[in-house]
């Protein structure tokens, strides 16, 4: 058995209690939520936190999915089993419940957070995107007050996010607009597997021509959660397959992927490609107006 | 859609698994359950680099740690002559490193300590001073000139050198090579991969020093063997050393070498009086144990335009590792591979084989291969369908016409094996029907019209398993048979004894069923003991699905061997002569006189009772053998799997698997089917996911589940099975072994079956693992071997 080295634990009560300790214990002290990726870290001595403050027991507090007709707002504690199975969520984007049916295992689901997902900056994690290509708010709170930042300003690269000493991402908000849609495309080497490359596309369409498009990477580069120029390619075209293809070439030019155990660069840049097509074409005919 | 398959299995046929009710319960009992008053807890130190001297090793702060008890290093066992060990393959391997450290993961140092916990933080405070040399990790430069020696503590050695082996008539198969209208050559590489069992290895060492004895729990597959061995290494006498194997959370060949773990918790034992348990984690076991496969192999096949085999032979280059630790029986350095020529009447064979050291984890035999015939079985299935794709010919077709007869068995092979029995058309046949070969033919082609990419892969196996006999086959000189020991109690009751040891395979439901079909007692009745030396027979344990070859003929002929007494004892309860009884399973009867019978729980109560026994005959019901089989025992099967190809992504989707085994006798259906179901899902994961790559600075890439992937559910189709029955001529009861056979026999369908997807880009080979990547690759031109 794999086993962490010494290590301070203390459970939060309230948002307001975590950023005390965040604040109080300083950089040596991490916030776990599912947990996921930080144990395993700990266990394989990863990691040289001296303090764990625990924020399940904000769930309450911050696991939320709230749906009007302008905005999403989720909790940064809403668990990806709660992303996956909300039927409100999955009725405006779509998107999610497709990125959450292929994201790790039940029983990663079952304790991970869109807030941790979102924090870990981990490149290979798909909700990072999904939020890129929504065009999300990260809501932040800290020992000053509050504050939000652009999705595409919260990873400044790998495992490092805009977040300023004592702070916390609380929410993510996304902007509701009609005539949109969205859907989630990935290839994995196998079932629970983190992605070879994944793709995240958001369209919008008004009168059979689109408004505004978003589209965000997995797995290949450290800055793809939205891809630039994708948005101006396609506002106020009609959708067609020379158009998915153009997208996919810019996506493919944008992304910077590595050669791994995953696969090759060269492989991972053709699939970003495939995917993006696939991806715009189904969130297309998902708007009811291919 | 599995059928139920219960036509002529024996006896009690499709019963449930008598070890299940604990299992699913969670009342079973593994090494890391057992806790000893006093027990303290054992963590090892590894290498974090592939090749390095060793310039100094600092304890003093790890000693220092309130908790900890013992720290001890290679220098430290050096003095006691315990720094190396003997290997299964008559090499050594270093216990605790003391000059250099040959491999990632390799053992430096362990801490004895309080808890688990206080250990591991223990090996932080150990420093060590390494100095780095070049490491040798692809084996085709491991005999360049001017490579890194790494085995320099072997006298005299000045290269990286393990072995040359070959086998077959080189210059026949020359001339065959000649004259054949058509040859093929490929290379192809069976990576290295991992067995991964579920449970971890791990050791409870308990020495008690008045007695001079030592008790080890420990994750084996072959208890006596390694009983004997640490005698061997440690000195101990070996009536003082008692091995206790309890339930095994799988094997799969990782847990019959001894590991250094094993023997470090021993010598902590011995060092500080107490119980010691040691338990590796899952990184540990990934980078360190035993590994499978490694072979780089170029097949070539010589054949007529119509599809006569004539000749195959190949260049294996063996990679083994830093030490050649990989358990095989003595006289073959390359397991069972001579078998290469699988399931074909061809004119003539030839295998030569050199096996280098690089700097990799130490192993080689492992993960359900019979000795290496998974690699023989994939070399000569894929060189096969390499043949088949030149000569535009059906691979079944081409298969078929090359066949062993049913009338040339016992066949001997051009290298020299004798398979002992097969009637391998019909088993084709089988698979072919379940499959709906044809059907899927006209499918394939209707979908590469529209740019579908199906693929369709056949393959057919021949095993050899059950090693001994023991004339040919030892491991560090003892013989590969088995005994077995059966006492009937009063009361009708029985206990047997089994000298092998099951990790999963059943062999409480299955050896109880042999048992009472030979002595009519209900399986119920009978209990099955194994995994204890002071408890059972002596034998060299289960691998290479030598159980139910070796141990379960050993069953059938002590159960015989006790039913020869008690007719005896019967006669003098009926009063009629040993010729006149009649054997109906559970009773003897006077022949014409059914009425006057006594049932074998009444001979049983006779033979430990008060009544006369018949002269001659002592009291009491129980007998004792040892069996040493005359031949291998020779399985066979046909395979059939389907697969489609995403040509946007290159996904590989298995849909179907149709396996068709015949294994001779079949005890118990169920418990064969799911060997089988394990065995298909191995295959599938070593053709499409499975591999433990390094890199160049020999770092290895598996260390754990995250970058090792094992197959899930959601990667293997719903496995349809099927069977014929060709029974070993010299099993007492036909029997053949299966463990392994689907291991053996599935990758080769499934790669068979990507390749022939990918026959519209003409793609003839491509090396395992088929990821989506390498799959791209193949498709554009450029499939790479995997290194």
């Amino acid at each position: 058995m794999q086993v962490p080295a010494p290590f301070e634990y203390e459970r939060a009560t309230s948002v307001d209690h975590a950023i005390g300790l965040l604040d109080r214990l300083g950089e040596s002290a991490r916030l776990v939520a599912g947990g996921h990726s930080l144990l395993p870290m700990m266990k394989l001595r990863l990691t040289d936190l001296e303090y764990l403050i625990d924020i399940n027991g904000l769930h309450d507090e911050l696991g939320y999915i709230r749906v009007t007709s302008d905005e999403v707002r989720i909790g940064a504690m809403t668990r990806h089993r709660e992303l996956l199975e909300s039927a409100e969520l999955a009725e405006v984007f779509p998107v999610f419940a497709e990125a959450e049916r292929v994201i790790a295992d039940p029983l990663v689901r079952n304790r991970g957070t869109l807030g941790g997902s979102l924090c870990q900056a981990d490149p290979s994690e798909d909700l990072s995107a999904v939020c890129g290509a929504l065009d999300a708010v990260c809501v932040l709170r800290g020992p000053g007050g509050g504050r939000t930042v652009p999705m595409t300003a919260f990873h400044l690269g790998p495992y490092e996010t805009a977040l300023g000493p004592g702070e916390m991402l609380v929410e993510v908000r996304l902007p509701v607009r009609p005539g949109g849609s969205s859907a989630f495309e990935k290839v994995e080497r196998r079932a629970g597997d983190w992605a070879v490359a994944a793709v995240a596309a958001a369209v919008w369409l008004e009168d059979g021509r689109c408004t505004d498009a978003g589209l965000g990477l997995t797995a290949v580069g450290p800055h793809t959660v939205r891809v630039d120029g994708i948005a101006e390619a396609l506002r106020g075209r009609e959708p067609s397959e020379d158009l998915y293809a153009r997208a996919g070439a810019i996506a493919a030019a944008a992304c910077d992927p590595t050669t791994d155990g995953r696969g090759g660069a060269e492989y991972k840049r053709h699939l970003v490609e495939e995917l993006t097509r696939r991806a715009l074409r189904r969130a297309f005919v998902r708007t009811g107006r291919p | 859609m599995t059928a139920v398959h219960d036509d002529k299995p024996l006896g009690h046929g499709r019963m449930l698994r008598k070890e299940d009710p604990r299992f699913v319960r969670g009342r079973g009992r593994y090494v890391d359950d057992v806790r000893l008053p006093g027990m303290l807890h054992l963590a090892i130190l590894r290498s974090p680099v592939a090749h390095a001297r060793i310039v100094s090793v600092d304890t003093a702060a790890a000693e220092a740690h309130p908790k900890v008890r013992a720290v001890v290093t290679g220098a430290g066992l050096a003095e006691q002559g315990l720094a190396w060990m003997p290997t299964l393959s008559n090499d050594v391997q270093a216990v605790l490193a003391t000059d250099k450290v040959r491999f990632q993961g390799q053992e430096v140092a362990f801490v004895v300590a309080e808890d688990h916990y206080a250990a591991r933080d223990a090996l932080e405070l150990i420093d060590v001073e390494y100095d780095v040399l070049d490491p040798v990790v692809d084996a085709r430069t491991a005999l360049a000139e001017g490579a890194p020696v790494i085995r320099d503590d072997l006298e005299g050695k000045s290269d990286n050198h393990v072995f040359d082996w070959e086998t077959g008539d080189e210059a026949a198969t020359e001339a065959v090579f000649a004259r054949a209208d058509v040859v093929v050559t490929e290379d192809i590489v069976y990576p290295r991969v991992h067995p991964s069992p579920m449970e971890t290895c791990g050791a409870v060492a308990d020495f008690d020093p008045v007695e001079g004895r030592l008790t080890l729990w420990s994750t084996t597959q072959a208890p006596h063997a390694h009983r004997t061995l640490y005698a061997m290494v440690a000195g101990l006498p070996e009536h003082k050393i008692r091995v206790i194997s309890p339930d095994i959370g799988g094997g799969f060949g990782n847990k019959v070498p001894i590991y250094p773990g094993y023997v470090c918790a021993i010598v902590a034992s011995l060092v500080v009086g107490k119980p010691v348990k040691w338990m590796e984690d899952r990184s540990e076991n990934l980078i360190s144990t035993g590994f499978a496969r490694d072979y780089v192999m170029r097949g070539e096949i010589a054949a007529t335009r119509d599809g006569r085999i004539l000749g195959i032979r190949t260049n294996v280059l063996a990679d083994h590792g830093a030490f050649n630790a990989q358990a095989a029986p003595s006289k073959y350095p390359a397991g069972f591979f001579g078998v290469f020529t699988g399931s074909y009447d061809i004119e003539a064979a030839h295998a030569r084989m050199t096996a280098v050291y690089t700097n990799k984890a130490p192993g080689g035999v492992a993960y359900a291969c019979s000795f290496r015939i998974t690699e023989a079985v994939y070399l000569v299935e894929r060189i096969v369908d390499c043949l088949a794709h030149e000569l535009e010919m059906d691979p079944v077709e081409l298969r078929s016409r090359n066949l062993i007869r049913p009338e040339q068995f016992p066949y001997t092979t051009k290298t020299g094996w004798v398979y002992d029995s097969g009637d391998y058309e019909p088993t084709l046949r089988e698979a072919m029907r379940i499959a709906g070969y044809d059907a899927l033919r006209e499918e394939q082609a209707e979908k590469r019209a529209r740019g579908e990419l199906m693929g369709i892969g056949v393959s057919f196996f021949t095993e050899a398993v059950g090693a001994g006999p023991r004339k040919n086959m030892d491991i560090l000189g003892l013989g590969m048979a088995d005994g077995c020991e059966l006492r009937v109690h009063p009361t009708g009751k029985a206990v047997v004894r089994l000298s092998v040891q099951s990790q999963g395979q059943g062999h409480e439901t299955t050896f109880a069923q042999i048992v009472a079909e030979e002595i009519g007692i209900p399986p119920d009745d009978i209990d099955v003991v194994h995994g204890d030396t002071d408890n059972t027979p002596f034998g060299l344990g289960t691998y290479g699905s030598r159980s139910t070859p070796v141990s379960g003929a050993a069953a059938v002929m002590v159960a015989r061997k006790v039913r020869d007494k008690a007719r005896i004892i019967a006669s003098g309860m009926l009063e009629a002569s040993v010729a006149d009884l009649e054997w109906t399973k559970g009773a003897f009867a006077v022949k014409g006189d059914p009425e006057r019978s006594v049932t074998i729980q009444e001979v049983a109560l006779r033979a430990h009772g008060a009544g006369d026994l018949p002269d001659g005959i002592e009291g009491g019901l129980e007998a004792q053998v040892c069996y040493n089989p005359e031949n291998l025992t020779y399985p066979h099967g046909a395979y059939v799997c389907v697969v489609d190809v995403d040509p946007g992504t290159a996904q590989v989707k298995v849909r179907r698997f149709v396996a068709v085994d015949d294994c001779g006798t079949r005890i118990n259906p169920m418990i064969i089917e799911g060997q089988v179901h394990g065995g298909l899902a191995d295959g599938v994961g070593m053709a499409l996911m499975e591999m433990i790559s390094f890199d160049e600075d020999g770092n290895c890439l598996g260390g754990s589940f995250m970058d090792y992937l094992l197959p899930t559910a959601l990667e293997v189709p719903d496995w349809e099975t099927g069977y014929t029955v060709t029974p070993s001529p010299h099993h007492p009861i036909g029997a053949k072994g299966v463990g392994e056979s689907a291991t053996v026999g599935s990758p080769p369908a499934v790669v068979n079956a990507v390749v022939d997807a990918l026959k519209p880009f003409g793609v003839r080979h491509a090396d395992m693992p088929l990821t989506p990547s390498r799959v791209w690759d193949a498709m554009r031109g450029r499939a790479r071997p995997p290194f």
